[in-house]
């Protein structure tokens, strides 16, 4: 470490991107079936969809730390497994194959072909493989295509050849595509257009008359060559590409789409062309054309094929090909090409057909869905359109077709798939008034844009509430026999008495059971073969199959206080502080043990593990004393014949609570290991290892829960150990689906007095009380630790604000190009009057408008459609009230302000821009709207405009006033009777448009859109704004927020976040008291202010930061950076607060860079240095890879690091990074 | 003079491998439109960026990916007469 930065980060991912850019489907697995594998930023995934679990499951999730651009999946004659192609910015093509036996991808090619990143002529864009598995074509958006050879060494090993260039220079691709041609060469299509004539042309004329051409690469297998075998010219908006089947079962070729045109092209084919159906309404365009943007081909198991192809409406339209009448093979000839109208769903980047029926959708914005195709759309009357109908020549007339968009009748819903992408903004904030903060976004686009609240915590799902008489204190269930499946009583303790229900088709009270009833219970255990024993404070009772009772009495003047039992043993602590240890004797008796243990302190809990497969008990038995101890007894007899022997113990900060012996699944060698869980008085989870030999506990993952004493239930979540812990909210501790290490989640559900695990024929789940109810519930998903709860919102959220004092938030929405409410239901009111003209019976069902969430809004090019919102996510959780705006404004920002001159009321601003057209910018003028808080901010009344003459896009409050950037402009604003008063204005403080402001006391940041930060100092004694220090990259700024007085942290619209600080000196001088005219005087360095910040931390996310903000997430928790990303990303950045972990995270990421290369082949410390070099941040997202280490090469890593380090100790510091700051 | 010319071989071989690789003659239009270019490459290339793109103009990804590369031919409008 020669230099040593001021400050380091730590950047944690919380929540991985959600918005799916790629998705393949194939048998990643080899079992048969098909699997979809999506791409969400840097993550693949693979999923599995099955009608028995009703929906998807994610199989296997891994981070390949580098853009992926595009996937393709072939499969070698004669295999049973698709592997993997992935395109990413390495500058390499990777094969992959899933092993599913180890959960992981297993790299088997890595060929380098270019430069990394993302370049022009570097191939990545586009990747297209064989059907028959022999080829894979990549290549470039200009001029460079290459193509491998994929095949098979006779060791059945997959090769992969060296490439062969198919290069053009000075042509631009549009799309590729494979096409199926059976066992002949090998052929790709390409869209292409030639610029290399209009380059050269001043007068533009061949710019004009450019020709767009579908050209045919054939791979020549025996020559092992490529050649431009074929092209023709198609029509000159065409972008997309799809693959008709070939060989015995199609005619080969490709459907190419463009604007309002699908055609049919092959070489020795004619063209077929039918335009995209138009839809039809009163609110629609007529003269509307529509382009493709997704589609899939679907082949049916008798043969036969169609496409689904969606327009950028969501509509979804099948198209199908039909041959020649006098020739029946489907090889031969076409006909004519055919389009319907299927299903409109939301638009989509991808889709895929699954064999088994179902559609999954990676909708571009919002959750995305899967569907099952319940029909092929043969059935019903939909008009069909064919290509005898329209010219193939898409510049000559025809008439355009209609439809008529409908709800869903070919395709069922079956589950939809949670996004946040896109989140555009993000606010960390307790207004539930719950331990931890809430996480409140504004997430999608459209109609199905959402308000969500995001919480750490897992989803429950609750099955039946019931009441009880008088409030119980714990709860248990049992089961008759050991082998029994399910559970015969409920047992419920109350104050002084004990409850008994039996589980059937009526839970009802049972008073045969042998349970002793005017006592309380401390624990209810099956025991042996088929005898049930109740511990209560006087005694154990031991209830045997037959009904027969037998009572041991604790000796004279002593209650028992703790115990814990397991199917053969029992141990119990007497309140005079000695343990008595209880065996199962042969004829299923209790039988006691002579041995005793004596403690100094008083025993509050005990604690036993299950009896291991095979064995008569197990080894040990844990005891929580009130003098903060865990002790650890052995219950084996040793060579003396005596027990209970004190093995280890272990101090802990409080009184245990709570104590249980329970092995998880982990990573160890064995799968899983014994784990001795303990919860203390002051809410702490302590898990610490314990070896199953001697006993010894190692290795402690503490936690602070609640603010209540621990309770600790074991539990089985999808067939895996978990324990529950019970405090002030209820926890779960489970093994991390994705890495198995620990992983403590709140349930999203009601503070439990007690619980116990609860199996009947109906539900299998957790039983628990909560005040005076009766409650089960089951834990069924575990995937997602952050459960989301939405409100629907208008239109497209652009940014948000919350009341000062009320849990209410302000939203503004925006959506370009459609058509605004007052239109929608003149043009709509219109035709119901033509209707009703018409009709005399007045019914006009036929123009209802179709529902915007499925269908979308209406579109009309350059209006816009906007409105406020006041959102209440706690109490109503819905959107409260909608201020529409009118004469095409569009609201660009909002703040929440007090007018000092004024009093102290809080008034809501709104900026807007009026016809605004956002690429190349322009707009009329802009306006700040000024409204007055009423009931309590739950409604609110307009003040007044203020015209001003650009769009203001931010406004802050500032110094009791308001603060606008407009343009490149600063102002500052009072409320006047009649419009807002400018009171003081600074000319082009930042170089383009101010984006974002932040202020502490009398300084501002600005933010400019292209051009980084300025800081600007505000001199009250000459009411002059005055910017003193500014950045010297040009960073494209999209959210800020204040570190400190002088740091400001931010993110930019190319996926980086970045720490920026004000030298010491400058700041100092900038806050000189007096009119700053010194400042004033300085000499400006460069074109730009007299000074320059420093940057302390750069580090790219790939995703894009649309807010961020310096907040806590735990419940006292030290703060830390979060932001949120567009695509669905929520992270973290933690500061480093001992020189020691850093040196250690330092030493791990490096190593880790080299043990644990990157999938895709990219150069970890080069993506993370994407744009400027990676500065003062490590990288959590890789050092928590080394869980995922084998364990050799855990052991080699925590080796080579400096100090000792082990294993577990290296994983400790992983797991506290996460656990500590964020979750 | 063989040194020169090798020198002169490489650049060339460079230029034709590495678009935008400049020359002594390099004109604005062609340093623009090489920037130009390679910004709209770029946007495509980084899913991201081209859904922030889209969103902001109130489009669909697909229909603004097509757009850029029509505006890859001529990005920076029509070139230069030449002057013999």
């Amino acid at each position: 470490m020669t230099t040593m930065s001021s400050l380091y980060m730590y950047s944690l991912t919380v929540q991985p991107p959600s918005a799916t850019t790629q998705v393949i489907v194939g048998d990643f697995c080899g079992v048969g079936k098909q699997q979809i594998l999506t791409a969400n930023g840097s993550v693949l995934s693979i999923l599995e969809v099955s009608r028995q679990q009703k929906g998807y499951s994610v199989l296997h999730t891994h981070d390949v730390f580098g853009i992926i651009r595009g996937l393709a999946s072939f499969r070698l004659a004669g295999a049973s497994k698709d592997y993997i192609i992935v395109s990413s910015d390495s500058g390499r093509i990777c094969t992959l194959e899933f092993i599913l036996d180890e959960q992981r991808f297993k790299p088997i090619h890595l060929e380098t072909f270019g430069k990394s990143g993302v370049r022009r002529v570097v191939p990545g864009q586009y990747l297209a493989s064989d059907p028959k598995g022999r080829a894979v074509m990549i290549a470039s958006v200009e001029k460079n295509k290459l193509v491998y050879i994929l095949n098979r060494n006779v060791e059945g090993e997959l090769t992969i050849s060296s490439p062969l260039e198919a290069h053009k220079p000075q042509t631009l691709v549009y799309a590729i595509c494979a096409l199926d041609v059976s066992y002949e060469n090998p052929i790709f299509a390409a869209l292409e257009v030639d610029y290399s004539e209009s380059e050269v042309d001043p007068t533009g004329k061949a710019y004009e008359e450019i020709e767009k051409q579908l050209v045919y690469y054939e791979l020549d297998l025996g020559l092992n060559h490529v050649v431009r075998k074929w092209a023709d010219t198609v029509d000159r908006t065409a972008n997309m590409l799809f693959r008709v089947p070939g060989g015995n079962y199609g005619p080969s070729g490709v459907i190419v789409c463009g604007e309002e045109s699908i055609t049919y092209r092959h070489i020795n084919q004619d063209a077929l062309r039918v335009a995209i159906p138009r839809r039809s309404g009163a609110t629609e365009d007529p003269q509307r054309k529509r382009y493709i943007t997704a589609g899939t081909m679907y082949t049916l198991k008798g043969g036969g094929f169609f496409w689904l192809l969606q327009s950028e409406d969501g509509d979804l339209f099948k198209v199908t090909l039909d041959m020649q009448e006098s020739q029946s093979k489907p090889s031969g000839a076409v006909r004519r090409l055919k389009i319907k109208y299927f299903d409109t769903v939301p638009v989509a980047t991808n889709i895929c057909l699954l064999r088994s029926g179902f559609l999954f959708l990676a909708c571009e914005y919002g959750d995305r869905h899967l569907y099952e195709l319940t029909n092929l759309g043969d059935a019903d009357d939909e008009l069909v359109f064919d290509s005898d109908s329209f010219p193939v020549d898409h510049t000559e007339d025809y008439t355009p077709v209609y439809f008529k968009p409908r709800p869903l009748s070919n395709l069922a819903l079956v589950e939809t798939i949670e996004s946040m992408n896109p989140i555009m903004g993000c606010h960390v904030a307790n207004l539930a008034g719950e331990d931890a903060p809430q996480i409140y976004t504004i997430c999608g686009t459209g109609a199905r844009s959402t308000f969500r609240t995001s919480r750490h915590s897992l989803e429950v799902l609750d099955l039946v509430e019931s009441e009880l008489p008088q409030p119980a204190t714990s709860v248990w269930t049992t089961k008759k026999a050991v082998d029994d499946e399910f559970d015969t009583y409920i047992v419920l303790s109350l104050t002084s008495m004990t409850l008994v229900l039996s589980i059937g088709e009526d839970v009802e009270e049972v008073t045969d059971s042998g349970f002793m009833k005017e006592t309380a219970t401390i624990a209810v255990q099956q025991f042996g073969e088929d005898s049930l024993l109740q511990v209560h404070p006087k005694g154990i009772r031991h209830i045997a199959a037959s009904g027969r009772i037998t009572d041991w009495p604790t000796p004279l003047h002593r209650t028992i206080v703790a115990c814990a039992s397991n199917n053969r043993q029992v141990a119990i602590a007497l309140s005079s502080g000695e343990i008595n240890y209880f065996e199962c004797d042969s004829d299923g008796s209790l039988a006691k043990s002579d041995d005793e243990a004596n403690t100094t302190g008083t025993v509050t809990c005990l604690g036993l593990g299950e009896v291991p497969q095979g064995l008569a008990r197990t080894k040990f038995l844990a005891v929580g004393c009130d003098d903060c101890t865990i002790r650890i007894y052995t219950l084996y007899p040793d060579e003396n014949d005596e027990r209970l022997k004190q093995l280890s113990v272990q101090a802990v900060s409080s009184p245990p609570s709570a104590l249980t012996i329970m092995a998880m699944k982990d990573r160890s060698s064995q799968g899983s290991s014994l784990y001795v869980h303990v919860g203390l008085h002051s809410g702490v989870y302590i898990r610490t290892v314990m070896d199953d030999v001697t006993g010894e506990l190692s290795d402690t993952r503490r936690r602070f829960l609640g603010t209540k004493p621990v309770k600790l239930v074991r539990a089985s979540v999808k067939g895996e150990n978990a324990i529950i812990a019970l405090t002030s909210r209820p926890w779960l501790g489970y093994a991390d689906p994705k890495n198995s290490s620990l992983a403590l989640t709140p349930l999203s559900y009601l503070p439990l007095e007690s619980g116990w695990s609860f199996t009947s024929e109906a539900f299998r789940g957790m039983i628990g009380i909560h005040a005076q109810d009766l409650r089960i519930f089951a834990i069924d998903k575990i995937d997602s630790n952050i459960h989301q709860e939405s409100i629907p919102l208008a239109y497209t959220p652009r940014r948000f604000v919350a009341h000062p004092e009320q849990p209410l938030y302000y939203v503004i929405e925006a959506d370009n190009h459609t058509m605004a409410p007052p239109t929608r239901a003149k043009l709509i009111g219109d035709q119901d009057q033509k209707m009703n003209t018409k009709s005399e019976d007045g019914i006009n069902g036929d123009t209802n408008e179709l529902p915007p969430e499925d269908f979308g809004y209406p579109r009309a090019r350059g209006n816009w459609a906007s409105c406020i919102q006041v959102v209440d996510p706690v109490v109503d959780k819905q959107v409260l009230k909608t201020v529409e705006l009118e004469q095409n404004e569009a609201a660009v920002s909002i703040a929440v302000v007090t007018f000092l001159s004024l009093g102290s009321e809080n008034y809501l601003a709104v900026g807007t821009a009026k016809d605004m057209i956002v690429s190349p910018m322009s707009y009329t003028c802009g306006f700040i709207h000024v409204y007055r808080f009423k009931d309590n901010g739950r409604d609110l009344e307009l003040i007044h405009k203020t015209q001003v003459e650009e769009p203001p896009l931010a406004m802050l409050a500032f110094k009791g006033r308001l603060l606008v950037g407009i343009g490149r402009d600063l102002r500052i604003y009072d409320l006047g009777k009649r419009q807002l008063l400018r009171k003081s204005q600074a000319i082009e403080v930042s170089p383009s448009r101010i984006m974002d402001l932040q202020t502490q006391g009398s300084r501002i940041i600005c933010a400019d859109q292209r051009e980084s930060l300025t800081y600007v100092v505000h001199k009250e004694e000459e009411n002059r704004l005055i910017p003193f220090v500014d950045d010297s990259i040009a960073r494209y700024a999209t959210c800020i927020t204040m570190n400190d007085y002088e740091t400001t942290v931010g993110g930019d619209k190319f996926g980086n976040v970045w720490m920026l600080r004000c030298p010491p000196k400058v700041s100092e001088v900038a806050d000189e008291p007096g009119g700053g005219l010194h400042l004033l005087h300085e000499k400006g360095y460069l074109g730009g202010t007299p000074n320059r910040l420093d940057l302390l931390m750069h580090y790219f996310t790939q995703d894009i930061p649309m807010a961020i903000e310096k907040t806590s997430l735990t419940p006292g928790g030290e703060k830390v950076i979060f932001w949120a990303g567009l695509q669905g990303t929520l992270g973290a950045f933690i500061p480093f607060e001992s020189r020691k972990d850093l040196k250690m995270f330092q030493q791990l990421e490096l190593a880790l860079r080299n043990e644990d290369k990157p999938l895709a082949g990219r150069d970890h410390l080069a993506y993370r240095g994407y744009y400027v070099p990676v500065k003062g941040t490590i990288d959590g997202d890789l050092c928590e890879r080394y869980l995922l280490l084998s364990n050799d090469a855990k052991q080699r890593v925590a080796a080579a690091l400096d100090g000792s380090w082990n294993p577990a100790g290296v994983e400790a510091k992983i797991w506290n990074m996460r656990g500590l700051y964020v979750f | 003079m063989a040194d020169k010319l090798r020198a002169q071989q490489q650049l060339e071989a460079l230029q034709a491998r590495y678009i935008g690789t400049g020359h002594a003659d390099t004109t604005k239009f062609e340093w623009t439109s090489n920037i130009a270019r390679d910004t709209f490459a770029s946007y495509i290339g980084h899913p991201p960026v081209l859904e922030y793109i889209a969103l902001g103009l109130g489009e669909p990804r697909e229909k603004v990916r097509a757009h850029m590369i029509d505006k890859m031919i001529q990005p920076v409008g029509k070139p230069p007469e030449v002057q013999d």
